[in-house]
């Protein structure tokens, strides 16, 4: 029982590490500030939730689970909230969001 | 384990040489005080690392453990970060009531307007 | 071995951090990067056995300053003046000297020795006397409260001379000259037109203090403290005043309140010792405090907390408030 724990801890882990990459991969490959903060958002909540949870199983029943539910809790009410600020203080000091793409042949849809 | 051992009191070196740069080099009041605070940082890291005890744990006492680190470390740098953000606090006041009195808060400009 | 070198990327994380600093031109930028800077000190704390002192690191060191320097920008400028004179002379020094501490370090002892001279006086007489004077688990604050207790006096006073000191410079009537100051920003309304962070920040408002509360009174037994409380406290109303608008938190908790939460907190500190004094022991001996020498030090080590907490809110909320009002000329 706790081998199969163990592997499905490994499992969220890891999975919670690859999102936060791509998170961050995405952060830094975007063009402009609303397409990276879709991609650093990624890292808020899939990152944290299969992170946390990894940890949740090997922390078992006891009072550090319920801790650990609270700090995610915490986590998915708050980072939303900051992006949804950072995007209006964008959109507030005049930084326009792109239509469409823009593709090297300079076509635009 | 020697090198591996080395290298947080060689961080410790280099945080300290960058904090001290920005302090002396930097014309801008606001970047000699993060400068300042980037120091002090590098002093605390000095401090707790040479507190820990190898195989030893947090000084909370707990059943089952008998190694614990030292804590008398830990306390000194207690008090030292809140006397850090007290003068970085001070530290700010007065650069703000030298921005309102000088009209700049770059070094050589307020030395210019102190010798007119 | 794995946390070793978990340990040195942590480091390397922070070196990096710290070069960005320096050389970024946007103040603003350099200000929340020092936010991320203080942050990964906070990991490195934890990972190195500090866990109280990383509490506190990532509560005053990554929240509190991060506000006091931005509070600070808003009110001078955002921009640095690129080129410094000495830059080549500075960096030479900077690398000698870089240099010469690294060679004064292979002389150090071995990271995690237990001979080291640091662990052989006084360290592991306050691990052992700890359960048999005090008897509380965490022998951070055993250390702090009672046995370092005139340090910690110490340090209540120092915040309480930088709180009257910032409230000295920046309550005077300004005398700014028109051309100096920023255009005043209608900011002192709050996110007042700003649904989604002022539903969420006053939900968690009083989640916020509850957690600081809980901080204070649970230092005896796990990390925590007066000093971490009084931040977590002090950063729920400052929270509270970004969302609702100055004007709003100087209602809730006006000037005259924190002038007595500031110098009640020492007040709190300055009487206990002196009770222990009147009680017929020596000053800040808390064992006369109660009957029980065990009870009494719990009594004391509780009640100076407290005291701490109480003042540092005060200092920092008083601090905040000096650099919000000054924006409105």
């Amino acid at each position: 029982m706790t081998t199969v724990i163990d592997i499905l801890s490994w499992v969220f882990l890891t999975g919670g590490g690859l999102f936060v990459f791509i998170g961050g991969l995405g952060a830094l490959r975007m063009p402009n500030l609303y397409t990276r903060m879709h991609a650093a958002s990624l890292t808020d909540t899939m990152g944290a939730v299969l992170v946390l949870v990894g940890i949740m199983l090997q922390a078992g029943l006891t009072l550090a689970t319920i801790k650990l539910a609270a700090i995610l809790l915490f986590l998915l009410l708050t980072s939303p909230t900051a992006s949804n600020a950072l995007a209006s203080a964008a959109i507030l000091s005049g930084l326009q969001p792109q239509e469409g793409t823009v593709r090297p042949g300079g076509a635009s849809e | 384990m020697t090198i591996l051992g080395l290298v947080y009191y060689w961080v410790f070196a280099i945080l300290l040489m960058i904090g001290f740069y920005a302090v002396i080099a930097k014309p801008n009041l606001i970047k000699k005080l993060i400068g300042l605070s980037i120091f002090q940082a590098a002093v605390f890291l000095l401090f707790i690392t040479m507190g820990k005890v190898e195989g030893g744990t947090a000084p909370i006492f707990q059943d089952g453990v008998s190694l614990y680190s030292n804590p008398l470390p830990q306390v000194l740098i207690l008090t030292a970060i809140v006397v850090g953000i007290s003068t970085t606090a001070l530290g700010l006041g007065i650069v703000v009531r030298i921005k309102e009195e000088y009209g700049s808060i770059e070094e050589d400009e307020i030395q210019e307007r102190d010798l007119q | 071995m794995i946390i070793i070198l978990f340990g040195i990327f942590l480091l390397a994380l922070t070196v990096i951090t710290a070069l960005a600093i320096v050389q970024s031109e946007s103040l603003f930028a350099a200000v929340i990067l020092t936010g991320i800077f203080s942050l990964l000190m906070a990991a490195n704390f934890f990972l190195l056995d500090a866990a109280d002192v990383a509490l506190t690191e990532a509560a005053i060191g990554a929240g509190v300053s991060t506000v006091l320097f931005l509070g600070a920008l808003a009110l001078t400028g955002e921009q640095e003046r690129s080129g410094s004179k000495n830059r080549l002379l500075a960096l030479g020094v900077v690398t000698i000297t870089t240099l010469i501490v690294i060679y004064a370090t292979f002389d150090k002892p071995r990271f995690g020795d237990p001979a080291a001279p640091v662990h052989q006086h006084v360290g592991p007489w306050y691990l052992e006397k700890t359960p048999e004077l005090i008897d509380i688990p965490n022998a951070v604050t055993a250390v702090l409260a009672s046995f370092r207790g005139y340090d910690t006096i110490g340090e209540v006073f120092v915040v309480l001379t930088a709180g009257i000191g910032v409230l000295f410079l920046l309550s005077a009537r300004t005398t700014a000259r028109p051309e100096n100051m920023q255009p005043p920003k209608e900011s002192h309304q709050g996110l007042r037109h700003y649904l989604v962070p002022r539903v969420v920040g006053r939900m968690l408002i009083p989640f916020i203090f509850l957690f600081g509360l809980y901080v204070q009174f649970h230092g005896d037994y796990g990390p925590g403290g007066g000093f971490q409380a009084g931040a977590i406290v002090a950063a729920s109303i400052i929270l509270y005043a970004l969302l609702e608008g100055e004007e709003a938190a100087l209602r809730a908790l006006p000037m005259r309140v924190l002038q007595w939460l500031i110098a009640g907190g020492a007040l709190l500190y300055g009487a206990i010792g002196v009770m222990g004094m009147l009680l017929g022991g020596n000053f800040l001996d808390y064992s006369v405090l109660a009957s029980d020498p065990i009870a009494g030090q719990h009594i004391g080590i509780i009640l100076i907390e407290l005291g701490v907490g109480i003042t540092v809110t005060g200092v920092l909320l008083s601090v905040f408030h000096a650099f919000a009002a000054r924006g409105k000329v």
